[in-house]
């Protein structure tokens, strides 16, 4: 397969003191959809926007389509669209104003009325862009995108601060245009967007990926697919985290106030088990349940943070 | 999935561009009423405050006292006597009258039939009465005057006060729109992370500028069409050069002061520094480049640094146009400060820009 997006070695500092990005290496191949994920701050606006050709990186070399941005700047304009966080397009235009203009800047733009169409925007084609709704918005925004026609979407924080209804449509619009044979990457702080969407992504963290693969290969590291979750009520003769980690199945463990959490392969052989050890500590069981894993526990065991808090 | 390609052309950008930069201003109440609404207001007021007001009535108080009627007598026979109004009444009210500027002079008849003026040397109006006072009872007493004068007014249009303000303030539109109508809007676009999203596209970034410049073009000739026909119109003046030439000298001075505007917003990240910005700018040039006055009135060792202005340099070029039909030849210095200003502020601009 044909790579669409490639970097190496890339590193950026601003003003020569603050180390947004730290030397990260990417390649990503035609039809994928990756992901960047990672908190807030963590490099990737900075990453994206590097390879998006809007950010001169410090050093460090990025090909896109087989092209640098010193190289054919104008061309390579012409296969991307990018939709950055946070623009304000003009609040006095009518949404199909706005996306006439962005369609004038290209050679061979979509018709407007089809991407209207597929965004589901028609109904609000003749309303000022001041009136929509944030997901209306939002959805304008990678409609600028897509109306380019692109062979790449660039999506940073594509549904930061939308309702979960407007986070699907926008995910079943970014899928439509994978199906079509365009590549996607996007960043998120939102584990389940990287899980649901991306084919592989890399998890960001100031600045360098501490892990890269598919959201399943990611999670079979942490070694269990499960999580089990308790807490018990402090017992005389004092339980230590040895009794847990030593019953059968369990991967990891980790603590956090009270709660307890197990990683686990399988979950049936875990939990009569543990039920018997708290049993023979003379202990009371809290709480117990159980969950799948997610990108979050992988960034929690890699980091020692949560993706919100870090 | 069907698609349907369209082929763009060359200009299409550019034409969507400006397109757009009007619809905004057109959508926009305030740029509208900022733009023109208000120029043409306060040339009406100023035009209607400082209009030819037929000759001055001076209005004086008379002591009461014996000979007040005397002296009231003798002014009614005076060779004018409406330009004269006089009231009688006593010391005190008359004086209270004077200094509160009700009356410009105060005459107390004395007991030899000789008359005592109060008045202000510092107020104009003051020291015209009491010469207007003192001739007409002077005169009507009997004194002759030993040359005969004759005198013919002059109020023709082309010297009023109003034929003065309006190329002043179409220059200062000029100035005024420039720069808030590309500087502001180019921080505006580049606050709302919009000058980054243009410059992700094919875009190219020379009609992005040149669709700015062409908008304040449009404008500039609207802001021409109502300023000079309100002068013509409400206050019958006269045209005397060439509209072509007004024309070719309003777009210099809206190019040169968009290129201003465009240094001025090169960098700026903020409306509000921007803002800052454009008032420090355009500041020094509402004082001294003569929009509402001649900046003659200014000491003459400034008068080089007034003329180096770009908005000195446009309005005398548009007063000398209008008002007095000179050639554009004749304007080569005028219109090389205006050249030099917005080519010196393009370059710089353009080396300096952000689009970030």
């Amino acid at each position: 397969m044909a790579v669409a997006i490639e970097c190496r070695n890339l590193r950026k500092t601003y003003d020569g003191k603050v180390e947004a990005v730290r030397g990260l290496d990417l390649r990503i191949e035609t039809g994928e959809c990756f992901g960047l994920l990672g908190p807030n701050g963590a490099g990737k606006t900075t990453t994206i926007e590097i390879l998006e050709g809007l950010l001169e990186p410090t050093s460090g070399e990025v090909t896109i389509l087989g092209h640098s941005w010193k190289e054919k700047s104008l061309a390579l304009r012409e296969l991307l669209g990018i939709s950055l966080q946070e623009t304000k397009l003009s609040e006095k235009l009518t949404v199909r104003e706005t996306i006439e203009l962005f369609a004038s800047f290209y050679r061979e733009p979509r018709s407007s009325s089809e991407v209207l169409d597929q965004l589901q925007l028609t109904e609000k084609a003749d309303s000022w862009v001041g009136k929509l709704s944030g997901g209306q918005r939002q959805r304008l925004a990678v409609a600028t995108a897509l109306v380019g026609n692109p062979k790449i979407l660039f999506l940073d924080e594509p549904t930061t601060g939308l309702d979960p209804q407007s986070r699907r449509q926008l995910w079943d619009i970014i899928r439509e245009f994978q199906r079509s044979g365009g590549t996607v990457l996007l960043t998120t702080h939102y584990m389940d967007e990287a899980e649901r969407l991306c084919d592989r992504l890399a998890i960001v963290d100031h600045g360098q990926i501490i892990a890269e693969g598919s959201p399943a290969s990611l999670i079979d590291r942490l070694g269990g697919h499960h999580v089990i979750e308790f807490s018990v009520n402090t017992a005389p003769n004092g339980h230590s985290e040895a009794t847990w980690r030593a019953l059968p199945g369990v991967e990891s463990i980790s603590k956090e106030d009270d709660l307890i959490s197990l990683n686990v392969r399988e979950p049936h052989r875990t939990i009569p088990a543990l039920l018997d050890a708290v049993d023979r500590e003379g202990a009371r069981l809290q709480h117990l349940s159980t969950r799948q894993c997610s990108l979050e526990d992988v960034f929690v065991h890699l980091t020692g943070r949560h993706l919100r808090e870090a | 999935m069907q698609e349907t390609i369209k082929r763009n052309s060359r200009w299409s950008g550019y034409y969507h561009l400006l397109m757009a930069r009007m619809r905004e201003l057109k959508r926009e109440p305030e740029v509208v009423f900022w733009v023109f609404g208000f120029p043409l207001l306060l040339a009406l007021g100023l035009g209607i405050a400082f209009r030819n007001k037929p000759a001055d009535v001076t209005r004086i108080a008379i002591v009461a006292g014996p000979n007040a009627q005397h002296v009231i007598d003798l002014l009614s026979r005076s060779p004018n006597p409406t330009s004269i109004r006089a009231e009688s009444l006593d010391a005190p009210d008359a004086l209270k009258g004077f200094r509160l500027g009700k009356y410009d002079l105060v005459v107390e008849p004395l007991a030899d039939g000789g008359v005592k003026y109060e008045y202000d040397p510092a107020r104009p109006e003051s020291v015209l009465s009491r010469a207007l006072v003192d001739d007409a009872l002077q005169n009507a007493a009997g004194r002759t005057n030993s040359i005969q004068t004759t005198s013919r007014t002059s109020s023709e249009p082309g010297s009023r006060y109003i034929d003065f303000l309006i190329p002043g303030l179409l220059g200062m539109n000029l100035m005024n729109s420039g720069m808030w109508g590309i500087g502001f809007a180019l921080v505006d676009m580049r606050q709302r992370k919009l000058l980054k999203r243009f410059v992700a596209t094919p875009m190219r970034r020379s009609d992005f500028l040149l669709a700015l410049t062409s908008s304040r073009l449009v404008l500039m000739l609207i802001e021409i069409v109502l300023l000079l026909g309100l002068g013509i119109l409400a206050f019958h003046m006269k045209v005397l050069g060439s509209w072509l030439s007004i024309l070719f000298l309003s777009a210099i001075g809206a190019v040169a002061f968009g290129g201003i505007g465009l240094l001025t917003a090169c960098r700026a990240q903020k409306i509000e520094t921007v803002s800052g910005l454009i008032n420090l700018v355009m500041m020094p040039m509402w004082i001294f480049s003569g929009v509402f006055f001649s900046y003659e009135r200014f000491p003459a060792i400034i008068q080089p640094f007034i003329k180096a202005l770009p908005l000195t340099a446009l309005n005398d070029a548009l007063r000398a146009t209008i008002l007095e039909g000179a050639s554009l030849a004749s304007q080569s210095g005028r219109l090389l400060v205006l050249i030099l200003w917005g080519g010196l502020s393009f370059i710089l601009a353009l080396k300096w820009f952000r689009w970030s």
